[in-house]
């Protein structure tokens, strides 16, 4: 028996007593939303490259959809995908999910369970401007959704091909795939939000009290199955959306050829 | 049989040492069964909590090796093998003695929360669908460990203006219950701090019952809260079809 001297309150940043790696979690987090947050930045801000008409394919990058540009006629000093981005950015950044991680990555605020903070902040959570506004994640969320039924239009688009004269035909490209996959992995993460979870079912103190009530439990029941893996469905969307405007944008610029498949 | 280093918080309020202790290690031991071999063999004055060592009276919290759980559910072959394993008492709490803390803060918090108020002529046969949701909350062992971890309590000392998240559960399986009458979300909004929390899922981590503490519970009252509070679409909604006024009780 011998005694070893140390306080048990560990204060302080990053102060523990875990031996585990805690800092990966939160490293991988700030990796993978900073190397997103370049690129997409970069790819809105060039304004070109983000439409694949070669071959009589009709491939739109994510990112600039809806393509206000031809549907409203505009024409705005800067690349048009900044009228659009604002909606996907503010659905995210007020998704539960990922606040958790960047509250967590960014701030700190833990960076992980049982692990110091940097001293001295005033701490109000979400009740003080700017967190408060969290509040309206659902208005994003119903925004989003309009912008995720324009990305299914673009997706059934994609399957099809202009011959010479203009007629469309039915036909698979690799870039038809790539984008119904992406549109798969979009509509996967806007399934499981908490907020559309709780606007199907859970609001309700009783799923069993009325015929409407017993709908509304089993539509509650699929967002849950889908809530289960919402962070699943985060990063493969998100990862989805960059990757399908990469794949666009390089066979724009002719780096890549886009195969016909069928 | 082979030997173990444990290194324990010996302390009391005013202050304290980690002591190293020799520990024979068997099979299947738990860290609980270190601790009390200790407490036989060579400190018989070290305190520690505990109870029915099957994980179900929530009494012998620690922090081993950093992580707050359960002592009596923590096997020792889970530990990395050639480290000493470290046991503190619970941070976020004052401590008594060695590893015992005063938990009372959580009890005054309870007492804050209604109890259960039935409706008027409310009926009792309930479907199973309603039941779930409700028993998941119940599963609570009152361990208190994620009052222990919670940033809010543990990095920022808010015990004052927040209940945290064992009594937020609390609240859900009230609110949600079909038989319960009253409207606790302004409650758990102002009194309870709910906006404190943000949603870091560090309560869910420890929680030794795996109760989806944020997304059953804080999530769903966070959305409840937008309904009362923030959503003017649902605010007039609310006005219109009387859903503010109070319910009959029984
Ligand atoms: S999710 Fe909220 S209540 Fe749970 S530990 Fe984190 S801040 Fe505390
Ligand atoms: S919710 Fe889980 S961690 Fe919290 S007191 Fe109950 S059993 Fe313990
Ligand atoms: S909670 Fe993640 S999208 Fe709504």
């Amino acid at each position: 028996m011998s005694e070893i001297s140390s306080a048990v309150d560990d204060k302080g940043l990053g102060a523990t007593g875990r031996r585990d790696a805690w800092w990966v979690g939160p490293l991988l987090v700030v990796l993978g939303l900073s190397a997103f947050g370049v690129y997409s930045t970069w790819a809105a801000w060039t304004g070109n490259n983000y439409l694949l008409t070669a071959g009589g394919a009709d491939y739109l990058s994510p990112f600039y959809s809806p393509d206000l540009k031809s549907l409203l006629g505009i024409s705005v000093p800067f690349s048009y995908a900044f009228l659009i981005l604002w909606v996907p950015l503010g659905f995210r950044a007020s998704c539960y999910y990922y606040r958790k991680s960047y509250y967590r990555a960014f701030f700190l605020d833990p960076a992980a369970c049982a692990v110091g903070e940097p001293k001295g902040r005033r701490y109000k959570g979400e009740t003080a401007f700017p967190f408060i506004l969290q509040n309206f994640h659902r208005y994003f969320f119903y925004l989003a959704t309009i912008v995720l039924l324009f990305l299914w239009y673009d997706a059934g688009r994609a399957f099809f091909f202009a011959d010479k004269l203009g007629q469309l035909h039915f036909g698979v490209g690799v870039g038809s795939i790539v984008m119904l996959l992406n549109v798969i992995a979009l509509s996967g993460f806007s399934l499981g939000c908490n907020s559309l979870r709780h606007l199907t079912g859970g609001k309700l103190d009783c799923f069993s009290c009325s015929a409407a009530a017993r709908t509304r439990y089993k539509l509650w029941g699929g967002v849950t199955f889908f809530n289960l893996r919402h962070m699943e469905w985060a990063w493969i969307s998100l990862f989805s959306v960059g990757l399908t405007d990469l794949y666009i944008r390089l066979c724009c610029m002719g780096v890549l050829h886009d195969i016909r498949i069928f | 049989m082979s030997k173990r280093t444990f290194v324990v918080w010996r302390g009391n309020k005013d202050g304290g040492n980690f002591v190293e202790y020799p520990v024979e290690v068997e099979e299947g031991m738990v860290v609980l069964d270190a601790i009390h071999q200790i407490q036989r063999t060579s400190a018989p004055d070290l305190a520690c909590r505990w109870n029915c060592k099957a994980a179900k009276c929530g009494s012998c919290s620690a922090e081993v090796n950093g992580k707050p759980r359960l002592m009596c559910k923590t096997r020792l072959d889970d530990l990395p093998g050639e480290e000493a394993i470290t046991v503190k008492p619970l941070k976020s709490f004052p401590i008594i003695r060695d590893l015992v803390t005063d938990v009372s803060w959580n009890y005054t918090v309870n007492k804050k929360i209604p109890p259960f108020t039935p409706k008027k002529g409310a009926d009792f046969i309930m479907q199973q669908s309603d039941v779930d949701r409700v028993q998941e909350f119940r599963k609570c062992i009152e361990c208190f460990l994620c009052q222990n971890v919670c940033h809010v309590v543990r990095e920022h000392n808010q015990k004052s203006h927040f209940f945290g998240p064992r009594f937020f559960i609390r609240v859900a399986s009230l609110e949600m219950h079909p038989m319960d009458a009253l409207n606790r979300i302004p409650q758990i909004k102002k009194e309870g701090g709910l906006g404190r929390c943000n949603i870091t899922k560090c309560c869910t981590e420890v929680c030794p019952e795996e109760i989806h503490i944020t997304d059953n519970g804080i999530i769903p009252l966070k959305e409840r809260v937008v309904d009362q509070f923030f959503d003017p679409v649902q605010i007039v909604i609310r006005k219109i079809t009387g859903a503010d006024k109070p319910q009959p009780t029984e």
